[in-house]
C-alpha cells in the first residue's frame, strides 16, 4: 500500500522513511516541468494556498510560490510587515481568520519553534512547515536529500557531515532526522558553543575540528553563520571562525575523497565558506536550489490529495485527485 | 459566633504531636477543643460524621501568585482563597509581583484586608525584597512585617545582586522573617523556555541548564553561613540542588526548601508537542531529577510542597512555546498529584505528606495552623484518599485554567475545609 502524508507537513522527525521515500520519487517527475517552455501544469487548479512569512525570506518564499504558480494554484503572499500580525495580531486568530477565509493551504515561516504545529493542529487546511524557528525546515532536508541522492546516486551509506551552528539551525534539524531514516551516516561539525547538548544521543558523531569532518565525510552541507551568533558571544569572531572551521580549498584538498558541497543559503561568503569552494566543482549549491521548486511541488500535490503514481499524468492534463 | 464543629470517627493525622490515630475532633470558639475518643456534642454543634476519612492540620501553602491587583481577570484574592479552601488550604502565602509590586506597607495591608472580605483561606502577604522588584533596594521591610508581611521576595525574578542578597538577609533578621529567593542565574537562563536537555535540542527551544539554578543555591547557601540568616529557596527543580541543600543542612545552616508537585511528577517529556501548560520557570527536569527531589522531600532535605500556583489567562497560553507565559496552577490538584503518585506508590508515608504540606511550611514562615493540639488555631481539612476523581479545568475555581493535569485521574481530595472554626469548603454531594 502507498504511505501518505497525512494532513501536514511539520517536519522529518515523525515521518517514516516511507513517506520520505514518496516526496522524493514524487519530486523527480515533477523536476522536468521547470525545464519546459511552459511551465505550468494544472494539478493543483483551483486550490487556493497562503504563504505565511512572518520571519523574512527570499529563496525558500520564491521556490513555494514558484512550486504553487507551476501547480496553477491561486497563491497570496502573506508578510509580517504590513500585515495584521505587525498590528499584534496573535498566531491563532491569524489562523482563525485563514480558515474563515476557506483555503486549502498554508505556508508557514515563523521565528518559533513549533508554531507550524500549532497552526496545523488549529486549522482544517494542509499546513507546510517552511521554517519554525529553531526546529525543522522539512522541504529544506528534502531538497537536500534529493540533491545528495542525485549526485551520489543513493542516499543509504553516504557520510554527511553538517557544518557550523547546528544549535540554532533548524535545516540541520531536518537533515539529521531525514538522513538518519533513509540510512545515511550523519555527522555534526562546530564550535562546541553551537552544538545542542546531547546531541550525540540523536545518533550523529561529532567532530571538534573541520579537519576530521573533512577527512570522514562524502559530503560536508554548510550551514550559515549569522553575525548575531558573535554579537551573542558564541564565538569571538567571523575572523576566527573562517580560519577555524571555515571550509577552503586548502582543506578540501586534504580529503582522501572527492567531496560534495552543499549550503542551504544565504552564504556569507569568507565566513563559513570558501568563495572558491562555492563556485568550484564540488558545489552542487545551484542544484539544490533547483530541486527545491521539484521537491515542493512533490509536497504540496501529495498534501493536496495527489496520488504518487499520476503525477507523471498529472503533469498533463489531470487534475487532483480528491 | 461559629457553632462548634464536632468531626468524628476520623482518621486524624497530626504531624506536630506525630499522632496517627480514629478520634473525633472537637473545634470550638476558633479553636482545637478537644481531640479524643467519644468526645460529647456541646449544645448546637455542627455534628460531622467523617468516618473512613481522614482529618488533618489544614494545608499550608508559602507560595502562590493571586494576580491581585493587576491582573484580576487572572485571579483575584478571593478567587485564589477559594481555590485555595478546595484543594484543602487553609493558609497560603501571596508572593508580592503584583502590579503594582506589593513593595510597601499599603499594598501589604490591602492584600490582608481583600482576604479579610473574602472570609475563605487565610492569605498572608508576601512583601518584596526590592523597590518594585528591580533588584536595586531594599524595601521596607520593617514597615511591610508590621503591616503583616510573613516574608519578602523577589519571586518571578531571581535576586541577582549577591550584595542585596546579603543585606537583604541580614535586614530581615531583625524582623525574624525567611527570603525566598527564585534561583536562576540570568545570563544563563535568559532567553530559555524549557529545561536544557535531549527534549530541547530535539523541539528547537532554548534550555534553561540546571546549573542556572545550582550555581544561585550555592551561592544563597554562601550567603546564609555569611550572615546568618533564613534563606528559602523556592521552587527547587534539580538533583544537583537537593545534594547542596543537603549538604547545607549538615553544616546546621538557616536554609529551608520547597519543592512542587509538577517538579515531583513530571519530567520535560511534558513539553513534547510544544504544550505551553507545560512551560514553567523553573522548567520540568529530567526523571533523575525528579528522583531525586522525592527522595529530597522524604527525607526532608526539602522541608515542604508548595504550589507555585500561577495562574494565566487561557488565550496566554493559547501561543507558540516561546511566546507563553511560564508557569500552571496547582492549588486544586497539589494534594491529589502528591497524594496519588507518592503517597500510594509507597514512596512516602501519609503523615509525612501532611507534615511536608501543613506543619512544616507553618513553622517556616511562622504561620498559626499545621497542629491539631488543643489549643491551636482550628483550621482543619478532612481528605478522602480513597475515591478517584478527574481533574476537569472547567470546575476549578480558580479564575484559571492552566494546568497541565486536565483529564488526569486521582485519588486524594478535600472534602472538608474549616478555617478558624468555621467550614468554609464542602463540594456539592454528588
Amino acid at each position: 500500500m502507498t504511505p501518505t502524508l497525512g494532513k501536514d507537513l511539520v517536519g522529518l522527525e515523525h515521518l517514516s522513511p516511507e513517506q520520505i521515500r514518496l516526496i522524493l520519487d514524487t519530486a523527480e517527475p515533477f523536476k522536468e516541468v521547470s525545464e519546459r517552455p511552459i511551465k505550468k501544469v494544472p494539478a493543483l487548479r483551483g486550490k487556493t494556498i497562503v504563504n505565511l512569512f512572518f520571519e523574512a525570506s527570499t529563496r525558500t518564499r520564491i521556490s513555494f510560490e514558484f512550486a504553487e504558480k507551476r501547480l496553477s494554484a491561486d497563491t497570496v503572499n502573506v508578510a509580517a510587515s504590513g500585515s495584521s500580525v505587525s498590528k499584534g495580531e496573535t498566531l491563532v486568530d491569524t489562523a482563525k481568520n485563514l480558515e474563515a477565509m476557506r483555503i486549502d493551504m498554508v505556508v508557514i515561516r515563523h521565528g518559533a519553534s513549533g508554531a507550524a504545529q500549532f497552526l496545523g493542529e488549529r486549522i482544517r487546511s494542509n499546513v507546510i512547515n517552511a521554517g519554525d524557528g529553531k526546529h525543522e525546515h522539512p522541504t529544506q532536508g528534502l531538497l537536500d536529500m534529493l540533491t545528495i541522492r542525485d549526485t551520489l546516486g543513493r542516499i543509504e551509506g553516504v557520510k554527511v557531515c553538517l557544518v557550523g551552528d547546528i544549535l540554532h539551525s533548524r535545516v540541520a534539524r531536518s537533515n539529521v532526522w531525514g538522513l538518519t531514516k533513509l540510512g545515511a551516516e550523519v555527522a555534526v561539525c562546530g564550535p562546541r558553543t553551537l552544538l545542542p547538548r546531547g546531541i550525540e544521543q540523536l545518533g550523529v558523531r561529532v567532530f571538534g575540528r573541520i579537519e576530521e569532518a573533512v577527512e570522514w565525510a562524502d559530503v560536508l552541507n554548510v550551514l550559515r553563520l549569522q553575525l548575531e551568533r558573535m554579537e551573542k558571544g558564541f564565538i569571538p569572531s567571523l575572523r576566527e571562525y573562517y580560519r577555524v572551521f571555515g571550509v577552503t580549498v586548502e582543506r578540501l584538498a586534504r580529503a582522501p575523497r572527492r567531496l560534495t558541497i552543499m549550503h542551504p543559503g544565504p552564504m556569507n561568503r569568507g565566513v563559513e565558506i570558501d568563495s572558491r569552494v562555492a563556485d568550484g566543482p564540488h558545489s552542487v549549491i545551484l542544484n539544490q536550489v533547483t530541486n527545491g521548486v521539484a521537491v515542493r511541488m512533490a509536497v504540496l500535490y501529495l498534501l493536496a490529495g495527489g496520488r504518487p503514481e499520476l503525477a507523471d499524468a498529472a503533469k498533463g492534463t489531470g487534475s487532483v485527485a480528491e | 459566633m461559629t457553632r462548634p464543629v464536632l468531626l468524628r470517627q476520623g482518621r486524624v493525622i497530626d504531624p506536630a504531636r506525630g499522632t496517627d490515630e480514629v478520634a473525633d475532633v472537637l473545634l470550638q470558639d476558633g479553636k482545637v477543643a478537644a481531640v479524643g475518643r467519644g468526645l460529647a456534642a456541646p449544645d448546637g454543634a455542627d455534628v460531622r460524621d467523617v468516618a473512613g476519612m481522614v482529618v488533618v492540620p489544614g494545608l499550608v501553602d508559602v507560595h502562590v501568585h493571586l494576580r491581585e491587583p493587576g491582573n484580576e481577570d487572572e485571579e483575584t484574592v478571593a478567587s485564589g482563597a477559594r481555590a485555595a479552601v478546595a484543594g484543602g488550604f487553609t493558609a497560603v502565602c501571596a508572593m508580592p509581583n503584583t502590579d503594582p509590586v506589593t513593595d510597601n506597607q499599603a499594598a501589604v495591608g490591602f492584600i490582608l484586608r481583600q482576604s479579610v472580605r473574602a472570609g475563605l483561606a487565610r492569605v498572608y502577604p508576601i512583601g518584596a525584597v526590592s523597590v518594585g522588584q528591580r533588584g536595586e533596594r531594599l524595601a521596607e521591610f520593617g514597615e511591610m512585617a508590621s503591616a503583616g508581611a510573613v516574608a519578602v521576595s523577589d519571586d518571578g525574578n531571581p535576586v541577582v545582586s549577591g550584595h542585596l542578597m546579603r543585606t537583604a538577609l541580614e535586614y530581615a533578621r531583625t524582623f525574624g522573617i525567611p527570603v525566598a529567593d527564585h534561583c536562576e542565574e540570568p545570563t544563563l537562563a535568559v532567553g530559555g523556555a524549557m529545561h536544557e536537555g535531549l527534549v530541547s535540542a530535539r523541539l528547537g527551544l532554548k534550555g534553561i541548564p540546571a546549573a542556572a539554578e545550582e550555581i544561585m543555591v550555592a551561592r544563597d547557601i554562601l550567603l546564609a553561613e555569611l550572615t546568618g540568616g533564613h534563606v528559602h529557596l523556592c521552587h527547587m527543580s534539580t538533583r544537583g540542588s537537593v545534594e547542596l541543600i543537603r549538604r547545607a543542612k549538615e553544616r546546621g545552616l538557616r536554609v529551608t526548601a520547597e519543592v512542587t508537585p509538577h517538579h515531583l511528577t513530571l519530567t520535560d517529556a511534558a513539553c513534547e508537542h510544544y504544550d505551553t501548560h507545560a512551560k514553567m520557570n523553573p522548567p520540568l527536569r529530567e526523571a533523575g531529577d525528579v528522583e531525586a527531589l522525592r527522595v529530597g522531600l522524604r527525607d526532608g532535605v526539602i522541608d515542604c510542597i508548595a504550589s507555585d500556583h500561577a495562574p494565566h489567562a487561557y488565550d496566554e497560553k493559547e501561543a507558540a512555546f516561546d511566546e507563553a507565559p511560564f508557569g500552571i496552577i496547582g492549588l486544586e490538584t497539589a494534594f491529589g498529584v502528591v497524594h496519588t503518585e507518592l503517597v500510594r506508590s509507597g514512596m512516602l508515608p501519609l503523615p509525612a505528606l501532611i507534615a511536608r504540606m501543613s506543619t512544616a511550611p507553618a513553622a517556616l514562615f511562622h504561620l498559626p495552623g499545621g497542629s491539631l493540639a488543643p489549643g491551636a488555631v482550628a483550621d482543619v481539612c478532612v481528605l478522602d484518599v480513597t475515591t478517584p476523581w478527574t481533574v476537569r479545568p472547567p470546575d476549578f475555581h480558580s479564575k484559571s485554567r492552566n494546568t497541565p493535569f486536565a483529564g488526569r485521574e486521582l485519588v486524594g481530595r478535600a472534602v472538608m475545609t474549616i478555617v478558624a472554626g468555621r467550614v468554609v469548603h464542602e463540594p456539592e454531594v454528588g
